[in-house]
């Protein structure tokens, strides 16, 4: 942390909120550890990068708008469906078929957010909820086209910049994952201390006087949503090249409440709190249905049951509380 | 003949049998500083909400200058220069005085939906923002959140939010409601050392206040205008002092 005092220029302040701190730097480098640490897990690495890049799209729109939504896993799953039948119609170069899959996601969360930017608090909650069963049905019913029930199978992907081919260990998956996780970590980190990123915390933290400001509410939360879809478009695309596959859970309601499940335990708004989380409930999901794999859930229900009673802002907020009162004697 | 700023024809408002507002017939001239005063539930926030568009009036227009902004939203009468502040702290409680008053000077400078630009590049508009709280007397809280602020600081920021939108006519709805009177006399300095070319109008209940700081008194009863007139007129006027009194019955 940066000492804050008031002999600081308003400019300077500003500056070091946006400031790069020695733990996250930390972070950073701890993520390369599964190449030399854990060789044999860099599949479940790659699926927890993408976990996490899912639950940092949902944070801008969730943690900083303060728009809730359980229905994110359309956009994640649209963008999945999108790469795979792009790979096997089009052709297997990865990035095209991403930023297809993405693009696709983005527009439709464009055009979702007209509907979404009118509406707040158990009304939102129930259109996203309504607008993710929808997808999720379209995607079965088109079985021709997604594999319905059965999932999409086929798909072939072409190595990275035509030098990294995608291996059974998944050492190409979780560089490819990590890297897109970095890009669009460094993106939404610049996005939230920008502007903009003010504009989406006045709406968070009070919705009544941002037209009073002269702030459009409704087109900043339009945009944040299409960012939010293009983003969670982005790490379902990359889930289907990375796995060569996509089942009909990648679009279900499970994904989004999973996605939402994430974001709490590691704490909303603070931008590693979907990385946190996303972490510890895949290495949790790993672990306990390793024990149990019919009632993993059962133990996903109790850790966060007690992380948002104990924790009311995720296991980041408890951090920061925490380092807080230790800084101060 | 001085220019209008801010007027209204013929407003009009009711929930359902209740009417709140009757035909209401303002001028505020540039530059005046008018007092709104009534006894409760005479429809004083309710007029500021027709005005600034928060509700929709059933009948009547509103005129900013020339323009007829009746039927424009809320934000678009902010950024033609027109700007209220709330009687009950409408703040934002998680960012600091700083944050928030950046964010509405970006608003109006329509740079608010940059998400390319790091906040800190933007140095004209936080130094506008820091020169507004500095004359607010904020600068020294400038970094503390919001909600941890002494209650007559957050109304004093109530103020620099509507400032920050560099308003030509401002509406304050009870700026000192709740601020102990010993220190509602600070808050209104704040206000009486606003700039001349600044239409306002303000609603407040201490009468002291509103003589001394009033060029122009409208009294409101039962949702229509009772009087209005100078102070000298109004405090000489035996109906004002039989509304207050209560012996006349009213809405």
């Amino acid at each position: 942390m940066t000492q804050v005092t008031s002999s600081m220029t308003p400019q300077a302040y500003l500056k070091s909120l946006s400031r790069w701190r020695a733990a996250e730097i930390v972070f950073w480098l701890a993520t390369l550890l599964p190449f030399f640490l854990f060789p044999s897990y860099l599949s479940l690495a790659s699926q927890i990068a993408l976990a996490a890049l899912f639950a940092l799209s949902l944070d801008i729109i969730l943690g900083y708008a303060g728009v809730v939504s359980l229905g994110h896993a359309a956009f994640f799953g649209v963008g999945a469906y999108a790469a795979g039948i792009f790979s096997k119609m089009v052709w297997g170069e990865p990035l095209t078929g991403l930023l297809f899959g993405a693009t696709l996601a983005g527009l439709l969360g464009y055009a979702s957010s007209f509907i979404i930017a009118r509406f707040r608090h158990l009304t939102l909650i129930m259109i996203t909820l309504g607008l993710g069963l929808l997808a999720h049905e379209v995607a079965n019913r088109a079985h021709w086209l997604t594999g319905g029930s059965d999932g999409l199978q086929g798909i072939e992907i072409w190595p990275v910049f035509g030098l990294f081919k995608f291996d059974l260990y998944g050492t190409t998956a979780y560089g490819y994952s990590l890297a897109l996780l970095f890009i669009f970590f460094l993106a939404s980190r610049r996005l939230l201390n920008s502007p903009f990123g003010l504009a989406l915390r006045g709406i968070r933290e009070n919705w009544v006087r941002m037209p009073a400001i002269g702030a459009e509410r409704q087109a900043h939360i339009r945009k944040a949503y299409t960012i939010a879809a293009f983003m969670a478009g982005v790490a379902g695309a990359a889930l289907a090249q990375t796995t060569e596959s996509v089942s009909l859970e990648s679009i279900g309601f499970q994904r989004s409440a999973d996605v939402l499940v994430m974001l709490v335990l590691g704490g909303a708004g603070r931008l590693y709190g979907g990385l946190v989380g996303a972490t510890i409930f895949m290495v949790a999901r790993d672990q306990f249905s390793g024990i149990a794999p019919q009632y993993w859930y059962f133990w996903i229900g109790v850790l966060l049951v007690t992380v948002v009673m104990v924790l009311p802002n995720g296991i980041l907020g408890g951090l920061s509380k925490l380092t807080a009162r230790w800084r101060k004697p | 003949m001085t220019a209008v700023a801010l007027s209204t024809r013929g407003l009009s408002k009711s929930f359902g049998s209740l009417p709140v507002a009757r035909d209401i017939n303002l001028e505020l001239p540039v530059g005046a500083r008018y007092a709104l005063i009534g006894p409760n539930g005479a429809g004083k926030t309710t007029l500021i909400n027709l005005v600034t568009g928060m509700l929709a009036p059933n009948a009547g227009q509103i005129f900013l200058g020339s323009e007829d902004i009746t039927a424009l939203e809320p934000q678009e009468r902010v950024k033609r220069g027109l700007a209220r502040t709330f009687q009950i702290n409408t703040l934002f409680p998680g960012l600091n005085p700083l944050e928030a008053v950046t964010l509405a000077v970006c608003e109006r400078r329509g740079i608010a939906d940059r998400f390319w630009q790091n906040i800190a590049v933007h140095n004209e508009a936080i130094e506008e923002a820091y020169e507004i709280l500095s004359k607010l007397r904020l600068g020294d809280v400038a970094y503390q959140p919001t909600r941890e602020l002494p209650y007559g600081r957050q109304r004093l920021l109530e103020i620099a939010l509507a400032l920050a939108t560099k308003p030509r006519v401002l509406l304050l709805d009870e700026p000192a409601a709740g601020v102990p009177q010993e220190e509602s006399g600070d808050i209104f300095e704040v206000v009486a050392g606003l700039s001349n070319d600044l239409t306002l109008l303000f609603i407040e209940h201490d009468m002291h206040v509103v003589f001394r700081f009033a060029s122009h008194i409208i009294v409101l009863v039962g949702g229509a205008v009772f009087t209005a007139g100078s102070p000298a007129e109004i405090a000489a006027d035996p109906g004002v002092r039989e509304v207050y009194l209560g012996t006349r019955k009213h809405g």
